[in-house]
């Protein structure tokens, strides 16, 4: 009796938290205005555009050729899919004939993109969790795949390799001995991250059954990447839409069924096997040939419009060019995964703790640029 | 469906559509704004079309018309659509929001309302999403200028 009395007159109420935007665990400059009542929280809003560059508007006065430059600092993790991605939708609209050289390269190298940029969000959901020694392992294993973009793209992150109609230039001579020579370390350290982290009983309690998102809704928020495989959804888009070779290639793609933050964080590991495992179906085989077919200096797009679909290591990057037939696109569109990704963080974080939701947005993988374009 | 299939079921329905050219990449259908909900609602829901995943909706600014852009895929078919639609009012362009048939399609509407000042009826959160609350004008149209943040060539 004396209990509900004291209850009732703890009269709780609800109030306003700002995650960000200078906070640890939303990697960049994101700001989330949280609802919370106590701990449990009612609503999640983001507020975006702190580093909004307006590259949309940039690439309606740029070359084709400029606006490549552009597209790596969206994604900086997957910069040389977004890149890619751009060169494939000009190649197509201009009906160019890639030599099979230049696709494998650019499939090897999309591939060590995806396993950096999973090894630094390995590293980091770790930090986030409070388990600070992952990052360093994390970031030694990307350390030499970044050492092998260095020596043949000349960068080690804004890589710029892609250019319409092919490669800036050939690869290294050390290329395929050293991406053997990491293939060969990382299968005997990935079961190490495995051993660190996955089976350690606090990370697990801290993601399973957290941020559960349903197939359908994962359909509906248009997830795509680790997100919307974490919930059964099959998008990778390099098996339904095949560009580059990966038509040439056999994998698996990486699925879980029960869409909580544990099977986004598996998805992700699957990921880097299968990606080892393509990488090494095709790093001894490079076709000879070309590296570039030539294009003219000013490359001008027929009168169209032309959408490309690319699997980034967050998801589904689309682009989309419609052109009047002059040397600059008449609009241009960049259809993010990471802001179709961030727009169900209020569906799945409502009703759980703050710490929930910094696990909840960690298998996300939110990169802030890449939303604010 | 292949797209000559697809637009073939399409035109047996009752709506007022225009296709596109057959050289377009994917099948493109113009439907008029009054239609546009209904249309939407059918495409998700007829079990051939099943429309259920809505990858990309953009705006185009074309000086005398506003047009909005919906890129929709089936993930049971795999086939792909593009519906357009567009509106000649400029100052204030009304259009319905597709927002309860895809969740997406909430926050992409906040974009196209952010950068192209595109009005969506029954829209839950209608608010600027990118820019803050006081901006004046619509960045993403043809006709913003802002001399102080633009080098204009």
């Amino acid at each position: 009796m004396e209990k509900t009395l004291l209850y009732e007159e703890l009269k709780s109420q609800e109030y306003f938290i700002n995650m960000g935007p200078q906070h640890p665990a939303t990697h960049g400059v994101l700001r989330l205005l949280l609802t919370v009542d106590g701990e449990i929280i009612k609503k999640v809003e983001p507020d975006l555009g702190y580093i909004h560059r307006s590259i949309e508007k940039m690439c309606e006065r740029d070359s084709y050729q400029q606006i490549v430059h552009l597209t790596d600092r969206m994604d900086y993790l997957s910069s040389h899919i977004n890149n890619e991605a751009v060169c494939l939708t000009v190649e197509n609209a201009l009906q160019l004939d890639i030599p099979d050289r230049v696709k494998v390269i650019r499939t090897i190298i999309g591939e060590l993109t995806r396993i950096a940029s999973h090894c630094l969000w390995w590293g980091v959901i770790g930090m986030d969790l409070g388990a600070l020694s992952t990052y360093f392992y994390g970031f030694r294993d990307r350390e030499m795949i970044n050492d092998i973009f260095e020596e043949t793209c000349g960068a080690r992150l804004t890589m710029n390799y892609n250019i319409p109609g092919g490669l800036m230039f050939d690869i290294h001579p050390n290329f395929v001995k050293r991406t053997k020579e990491f293939i060969t370390h990382f299968r005997n350290k990935l079961p190490e991250y495995d051993r660190l982290l996955t089976g350690n009983i606090i990370f697990q309690n801290r993601m399973k059954g957290v941020g559960i998102l349903s197939r359908e809704d994962a359909i509906s928020f248009g997830a795509s990447g680790p997100v919307g495989r974490g919930s059964g959804y099959s998008c990778d888009v390099r098996k339904h839409h095949p560009y580059s070779a990966y038509d040439k290639i056999s994998f698996k793609e990486a699925l879980q069924t029960e869409g909580d933050s544990f099977a986004r964080y598996r998805v992700r590991i699957d990921e880097m096997w299968e990606s080892m495992n393509i990488i090494e179906q095709l790093i001894d085989n490079i076709p000879e040939g070309d590296y570039k077919v030539a294009t003219n200096a000013v490359i001008k797009l027929p009168k169209g419009e032309f959408y490309q679909k690319v699997e980034t290591a967050r998801g589904e990057l689309g682009v989309y060019i419609i052109s009047t037939g002059t040397k600059n696109p008449y609009r241009m569109k960049f259809r993010s995964p990471g802001f179709s990704n961030l727009s169900l963080l209020n569906h799945i974080a409502v009703g759980g703790k703050i710490g929930d939701l910094v696990a909840s947005m960690a298998t996300l993988d939110l990169v802030i640029p890449d939303i604010d374009r | 469906m292949q797209t000559e299939a697809l637009q073939k079921y399409l035109e047996a329905w009752e709506f007022e559509l225009t296709f596109g050219e057959e050289t377009d990449q994917f099948l493109n259908v113009n439907v008029h704004p009054h239609q546009l909900l209904e249309f939407m609602r059918k495409l998700k829901s007829d079990p051939e079309t099943y429309f259920d995943y809505l990858f990309c909706l953009t705006a185009v600014d074309w000086e005398s018309t506003m047009e909005v852009v919906y890129h929709l895929e089936s993930t049971k078919h795999r086939h792909i659509l593009v519906v357009r639609t567009k509106t000649d009012e400029r100052a204030t362009p009304v259009l319905d929001s597709v927002s309860n048939i895809w969740a997406t399609a909430e926050f992409h509407e906040r974009e196209a309302f952010d950068f192209f000042g595109i009005h969506f009826k029954d829209h839950p959160n209608l608010k600027r999403l990118f820019l803050t609350e006081d901006w004046k004008g619509y960045p993403l149209r043809k006709d913003y200028t802002d001399e102080a943040n633009m080098v204009i060539k």
